[in-house]
């Protein structure tokens, strides 16, 4: 028969293996947010797109025998009652050239006012071949009562854009974030 | 702990347990605890089950009649949480508490006090729950689930009372899967070797592992909703860079193992009272064993077929949808050895019996739904319907639930050394049953037919089904106070019960007089093959 202190020991070895499975645990939930969001960065699963790019016209010559249609949406989320509406509904580009559009808002409200705007494309096997080298969602905008504000969005469409991608919506949710920021971000800019 | 150790000295004089309320409150006995559990997640299926017939009652008739649909979603929610975490798992734990130490034949559970401490928490979890909704503003309002960011930006004040409840149950579910863990692995009669302890012993097991990994993320989870409602983080909020996805992988990253949880422990008592009640050893041992360790691993990989729709590339469905259809063929062994079991066997059919054999018909129901959902294209049709709220209901109230009242009328002439009026019981068995089939069986039709869940209101065209719902749903719910007075009338009442109450029945706490003793197995007990697993 096993002796109590043999015994002892060993419930002790047991709770301490079981915190350790539960302190694990506990790191893997905290690893998970950097690992989802770079799951997501590495294959555009969440259709979110990436931060600047650096065009450099010179090495980069657009495909001229690819026209991809990509199509440009727009909505504000609930409770954020400006205006924003792209310049054109889409434009068809070849793979590898520099476009520029033109996206516009206005702060209708009486308020100074603070918004960001969040990116989506679909097809989401397309996210990591869309760059955009200048985007208003890059930051956030700041907007007096009545304000009305020209926003340029420059993007090419990667050359090894996969053949059968014909076309890509992509889409900006306006959000409202001035009570998020606080005021001293709306005053202070 | 010491206290356990030393038990081994001074067990000849043998003393009871102490008299009136400090028995309850300061008890560290193993049997004491059980039946504190188990009368715990009574009170809770009763408050949950009030709840349900709110539900069922505005459903009677389509149209708004009965509460507001704010009251209404308030009801599905706490329902949801209620039955999950305050009567299904503390009900096993009670189970647990009662059975695994006579079964490893040990004398106590391997940590007392965090017993007692682990049980007394949840009084106060489930009371801070339910004071929610008497607050301004109402309870948690967003379905059991609290997909973010329903439960942050939109949530009610009182969800941060929510968000610590769920704390406090996740810190009392470790500590008790803790000393389950302990108490198994450690206090083992000598002979009583891993291979030989009987199946509900195994999957309270590997039940608990499953608790110990996945309670820490459902813990991360609402920290991560407390950062974002109080201190302006933005984990699930889409503005400032988070994604609301996010918390539904790590939700579901959790609920998935833990619908298991909530299953496994039923697999092992069914696996105690078929052999039983049949006369014949469990068929395939090994097998059961292997299955339960197979389904709790696959339960780790499944977790975003409950939420194909939120958008995922095809590789990814693919992959969750052949994971889902393959847990399957363990639960399809654990089928087949039960029915094997039965084959042949000398079978009488007494009220823990019933309630086991109608598991297994019911649950394999419940399971061949689940397969339905698991097949993507489909689930698109089916997902958040009625159909979904059928399937899950057939696995955990014939599933789950049938599970613990079989065990309750299995063991009740051990723990009380009384047995129960038979007839009682059996019209107990066959009102449970013909009202849990009224009430979920039509959700099934009107679910493929489109009826959306977690509505107070619907189409006409569902008006029938819902009716015969709710009229189930009655019959069910009050059904069990015949259980309540079977289990009140056989403690008062009941004749006496010899120490192996079913001749059947094999295993260690069989070979005890019943009543149990309140300190049993003080002495190690001697394993003969026949008492090793049922």
């Amino acid at each position: 028969m096993m002796q109590p202190v043999d015994r002892q020991k060993n419930v002790q070895r047991t709770i301490r293996q079981s915190v350790l499975i539960v302190l694990g645990m506990c790191c893997f939930v905290v690893a998970l947010i950097p690992l989802y969001d770079l799951f997501c960065e590495v294959t555009g699963l969440n259709g979110k797109t990436g931060g600047p790019y650096t065009y450099d016209p010179a090495n980069t010559r657009p495909d001229t025998t690819r026209l991809v249609k990509v199509n440009f949406l727009t909505n504000t989320n609930a409770g954020l009652s400006w205006k924003f509406w792209p310049e054109l509904g889409g434009v068809r580009v070849h793979p590898g050239e520099l476009k520029e559009v033109n996206f516009f808002v206005k702060n209708t409200t009486d308020r100074v006012m603070m918004a960001q705007a969040i990116p989506s494309l679909v097809p989401v096997a397309a996210t990591q071949y869309f760059h955009k080298t200048e985007c208003f969602c890059f930051n956030q905008q700041v907007l007096q009562p009545g304000e009305e504000l020209a926003m340029p969005m420059r993007f090419v469409v990667d050359r090894d854009l996969p053949k059968n991608v014909q076309s890509i919506n992509l889409s900006y949710a306006l959000f409202d974030i001035t009570e998020a920021m606080g005021d001293v971000a709306v005053t202070g800019g | 702990m010491s206290e356990v150790i030393h038990a081994d000295h001074h067990d000849d004089h043998d003393h009871g347990p102490e008299k009136g309320l400090a028995r309850w409150l300061f008890t560290t006995n193993h049997k004491d605890i059980g039946t504190l559990y188990l009368w715990f997640s009574f009170l809770m299926l009763l408050t949950g089950g009030v709840m349900a017939l709110v539900i069922r009652t505005e459903l009677f008739q389509p149209g708004l009649q009965f509460v507001a649909p704010e009251f209404f979603n308030q009801m599905t929610t706490n329902h949801g949480l209620i039955m999950v975490f305050g009567a299904i798992m503390p009900a096993f734990v009670g189970l647990a508490n009662w059975l695994v130490p006579m079964q490893v034949g040990a004398p106590d559970m391997a940590l007392p006090r965090m017993n007692n401490l682990s049980f007394w928490i949840l009084p106060f979890a489930f009371g801070m729950m339910i004071s929610t909704l008497f607050m301004e503003g109402g309870g948690p309002n967003f379905g059991w689930t609290f997909y973010a960011p329903l439960s942050t930006t939109y949530a009610p004040d009182s969800v941060t009372f929510f968000i610590f409840a769920v704390h406090m149950m996740g810190a009392s579910s470790i500590m008790g899967s803790i000393n389950i863990i302990a108490t198994i692995l450690n206090m083992r009669a000598p002979g009583m070797t891993l291979m030989k302890m009987p199946l509900f012993v195994w999957t309270w097991l590997i039940t608990a592992y499953l608790l110990l990994a996945v309670m820490p993320v459902l813990a991360g989870a609402v920290t991560m909703m407390l950062f974002d409602i109080h201190f302006n983080t933005s984990f699930f909020n889409a503005a400032g860079g988070g994604d609301p996805v996010m918390f539904q992988h790590i939700f579901w990253f959790f609920g998935h193992p833990e619908v298991y949880i909530m299953i496994l422990p039923a697999f092992g008592i069914v696996s105690h009272i078929i052999p039983a009640f049949s006369r014949k050893a469990l068929f395939g041992y090994d097998s059961m064993v292997y299955a339960v360790a197979s389904i709790a691993f696959l339960s780790f990989i499944v977790w975003a077929h409950h939420m194909f729709t939120v958008g995922m590339p095809l590789a990814g469905q693919l992959f969750f949808m052949y994971a889902t259809m393959l847990i399957a063929i363990p639960t399809g062994v654990k089928v087949f050895n039960w029915t094997a079991t039965m084959w042949k066997g000398s079978m009488s059919f007494e009220t823990p019996m019933l309630f086991a054999v109608a598991f297994v018909v019911l649950f394999t129901i419940g399971g061949f739904s689940g397969l339905m959902l698991a097949i993507t294209p489909a689930d698109y049709q089916y997902h958040d319907t009625y159909f979904v709220v059928a399937h899950f209901h057939y696995v955990l109230v014939p599933g789950a639930l049938f599970s613990i009242i079989a065990a309750v009328y299995f063991w009740f002439p051990k723990w009380t050394g009384k047995m129960y009026n038979e007839t009682m019981g059996k019209a107990h068995f066959w009102l449970s049953f013909i009202g849990v089939n009224v009430t979920f069986f039509p959700q099934h039709f009107s679910g493929l037919a489109g009826m959306p869940r977690r509505i107070p209101d619907y189409a006409l065209q569902f008006a029938d089904f819902n009716m015969l719902s709710s009229i189930g749903a009655f019959i069910f719910g009050f059904s069990q106070l015949v259980f309540l007075y079977v289990i009140i009338h056989g403690i008062r009442k009941g004749t006496p019960a010899a120490g192996r109450a079913w001749e059947g029945a094999r295993g260690l706490e069989w070979t005890l007089p019943s009543p149990a003793p309140y300190h049993s197995f003080t002495h190690p007990p001697v394993v003969t093959d026949e008492e090793a697993h049922a």
